[in-house]
């Protein structure tokens, strides 16, 4: 039985991705969506085009960012030894803000890089803020040995980046500031299909290069000296893995805008359920889990019977935060 | 055994030290480990035991010169496993994923585990005897079992040369002599080369087979335990306030005026002995102005004074101390 938890884990998957597609707005009754989702023709139109082209994208996304996030974080845990480490701890998703924002509010400020930001200015601007923090965290994480200064680097860096941030929204207008605003909520509906391709692209890059890094993720919880000693060559190791969690969180960012805690919780919630250390199976079982879990949010994030939507930063940070306190209680007793 | 030894790691005209630093811990030192012989590594605090150790291992760079590996083995981590004084980072990993990583130099990418790895891991096991503890997390052992557990961690590696930093630092006497004996029983049985770098001054010198000892010249003295005693060299490098090596004992000052002879034998004789000097008599052979006799019959024990018969060593103390 104990062996067999992770069972669990797919079969929400599929619960879940079932009931993200019956629920939403306008009310589609189920047999309708199987009708629709095999081929076959529905008795409204109109239905056809809501489930492929608004909830079929939106589920397929809430699958591919979950499971992105959470793979990124499990390997920013392993890489820093650190149970809180994650993508937006460590300030990688303020870098991203910023040059968001840098791309919103930048005319306003007399600096214009583009005259009207499409999607796709803004998903490259977040891919390169990302990648630039990363990369301050990466040459400092040379100096810097012990890993809980690290995170308060990261965490200074994130509040660095956003009283910049602060410094372009007083001086932008209300539309601009707007757009960003809505931006820093998150959003899982806004994908086509083009950009839903690119996502899945990028979690396919992100998986495959983590998986190569099993062994060394592994061995990484032994300390750099045990690694080194048993034949992990930690330079190269450390690069990939900073790469393959930049290029996820980057990824998701670019396309959803910094949704926070899904990286930090699930390794959590998933080593609760598998109980084991091993990478080989971490990797597969957290990547499910992200997308349970963003399945989940996207689902309460809807509001059941209401037409509102939530943002799902809100939904997240309220299922993550209570992880976090668990986590750090948790660790307490383990001597950590 | 063969009467040529075979040296399994050489080191020529060895400097190691903190890259950076220009000045070197240890210079140009020429040292050797040979297959079957424990070697114990001993010096005070900060002198660059684990240097050394990290140095040999390939963890860190030497200054200069070389370490030169005879084995049969091809890559540097089938040849040499460590046992650090670091503590694991995961404190949630089990005793049995842990010695798995031992296999780690032998696995592809994969990380799968082949027959003959899982037997491997099976005879580390056993050969440190923590069958009882393996589905154990780290967090959830004493000291004593997680240097055992890291000890099978090594030995699963299946190297001809093992290296460790003070294995028994924070441990009881039990747990210490216990890690000794059984280094000792691997080197012979298993013809490994094996050196420990350790404080335990006793232990070591009741169970090396040869000795190395950090000089003060940035220099390694080596030879076997007795040699390094008798000539001095203990002496000179740990500068002993109150401990006289070759007697194996703490020095007592004589502060009584009462000279006292002993008469009995075994440990009991010891024992006694040990408690008066203690006490600050002096044991003299002849003509004492106390005479002790130690009778044993049946187990029992009893301290005759003259006409007094004392059954515990405190009772007679009492009555000498007065």
């Amino acid at each position: 039985m104990n062996n067999n938890r992770w069972l669990l884990l797919p079969l929400l998957l599929i619960l879940l991705f079932g009931l993200n597609l019956s629920l939403g707005s306008v009310h589609i009754p189920f047999k309708e969506i199987v009708t629709i989702l095999t081929g076959g023709e529905s008795s409204e139109p109109i239905w056809r085009d809501i489930v492929w082209n608004f909830r079929m994208t939106k589920a397929l996304t809430c699958i591919l960012a979950g499971g992105a996030l959470a793979l990124s974080g499990l390997q920013m845990q392993t890489l820093f030894r650190n149970a809180l480490a994650g993508p937006d701890v460590l300030g990688l998703s303020s870098g991203a803000s910023l040059a968001v924002s840098l791309i919103f509010m930048s005319q306003a400020a007399g600096i214009s890089f583009l005259r009207t930001p499409n999607p796709w200015t803004v998903a490259i601007a977040a891919t390169l803020g990302c990648t630039g923090v990363f990369l301050i965290m990466l040459a400092l994480s040379k100096k810097l040995l012990d890993n809980v200064s690290l995170l308060i680097v990261g965490l200074m860096i994130g509040a660095g980046t956003s009283s910049i941030v602060s410094v372009l929204q007083y001086i932008s207008r209300a539309e601009e500031m707007q757009t960003y605003l809505i931006w820093t909520f998150g959003s899982l509906g806004g994908l086509n299909w083009t950009e839903l391709l690119v996502l899945a692209s990028v979690l396919l890059l992100g998986g495959s290069i983590a998986l190569g890094l099993v062994k060394s993720l592994n061995a990484w919880m032994l300390g750099d000296n045990y690694a080194a000693s048993i034949g992990i060559n930690m330079k190269r190791a450390r690069f990939w893995i900073i790469l393959s969690a930049s290029i996820l969180t980057g990824g998701v960012t670019a396309f959803c805008g910094p949704i926070a805690f899904v990286g930090l919780a699930v390794p959590h919630l998933v080593k609760f359920l598998v109980k084991t250390t091993n990478h080989k199976i971490l990797i597969p079982t957290v990547m499910i889990g992200g997308s349970v879990l963003m399945l989940f949010c996207d689902i309460l994030s809807q509001l059941p019977g209401s037409t509102q939507v939530l943002p799902i930063n809100a939904i997240t940070a309220l299922i993550g935060a209570p992880v976090v306190i668990w986590v750090i209680v948790r660790h307490s007793k383990m001597r950590v | 055994m063969s009467s040529v030894k075979k040296a399994l790691l050489e080191t020529k005209d060895l400097s190691i030290g903190y890259t950076g630093q220009s000045i070197p811990l240890f210079e140009k030192q020429n040292l050797a480990l040979y297959a079957g012989e424990l070697v114990c590594f001993m010096g005070p605090n900060g002198i660059g035991k684990s240097t050394l150790i990290r140095t040999l291992a390939g963890l860190q760079k030497s200054i200069e010169g070389g370490i030169y590996i005879h084995t049969d083995n091809a890559e540097l981590r089938q040849q040499i496993a460590v046992v650090l004084t670091e503590k694991i980072t995961t404190p949630g990993m089990t005793v049995e994923e842990l010695i798995t990583f031992g296999r780690y130099p032998y696995l592809n990418w994969n990380v799968s585990l082949h027959e003959n790895d899982i037997r491997i891991i099976d005879e580390a096991i056993d050969q440190v005897n923590i069958r009882n503890i393996i589905s154990k997390k780290l967090y959830q052992l004493s000291d004593g079992q997680l240097q055992m557990v890291m000890i099978a961690r090594a030995l699963a590696q299946t190297t001809p040369i093992i290296l460790l930093d003070e294995p028994t630092a924070h441990l009881d006497l039990n747990n210490r002599v216990e890690i000794m004996r059984m280094l000792r029983n691997l080197a012979r049985k298993t013809n490994k080369a094996i050196l420990i770098a350790t404080h335990e001054l006793d232990l070591a010198l009741q169970t090396a087979d040869y000795i190395w000892l950090a000089g003060n010249q940035k220099d390694i003295i080596t030879g076997i335990p007795e040699d390094l005693v008798l000539n001095g060299s203990f002496d000179d490098i740990f500068r002993f306030k109150g401990f006289d090596l070759k007697t194996g004992k703490v020095k007592h000052e004589v502060n009584r005026a009462r000279t006292i002879q002993l008469n009995g034998n075994d440990s009991e004789y010891l024992w006694t002995r040990n408690a008066l000097e203690r006490n600050g008599f002096q044991i003299v052979q002849h003509n004492g102005d106390t005479t002790i006799k130690i009778e044993q019959n049946n187990n029992a024990c009893v301290w005759i004074i003259g006409d007094n018969r004392y059954t515990s060593l405190q009772g007679l103390l009492k009555y000498l101390c007065g």
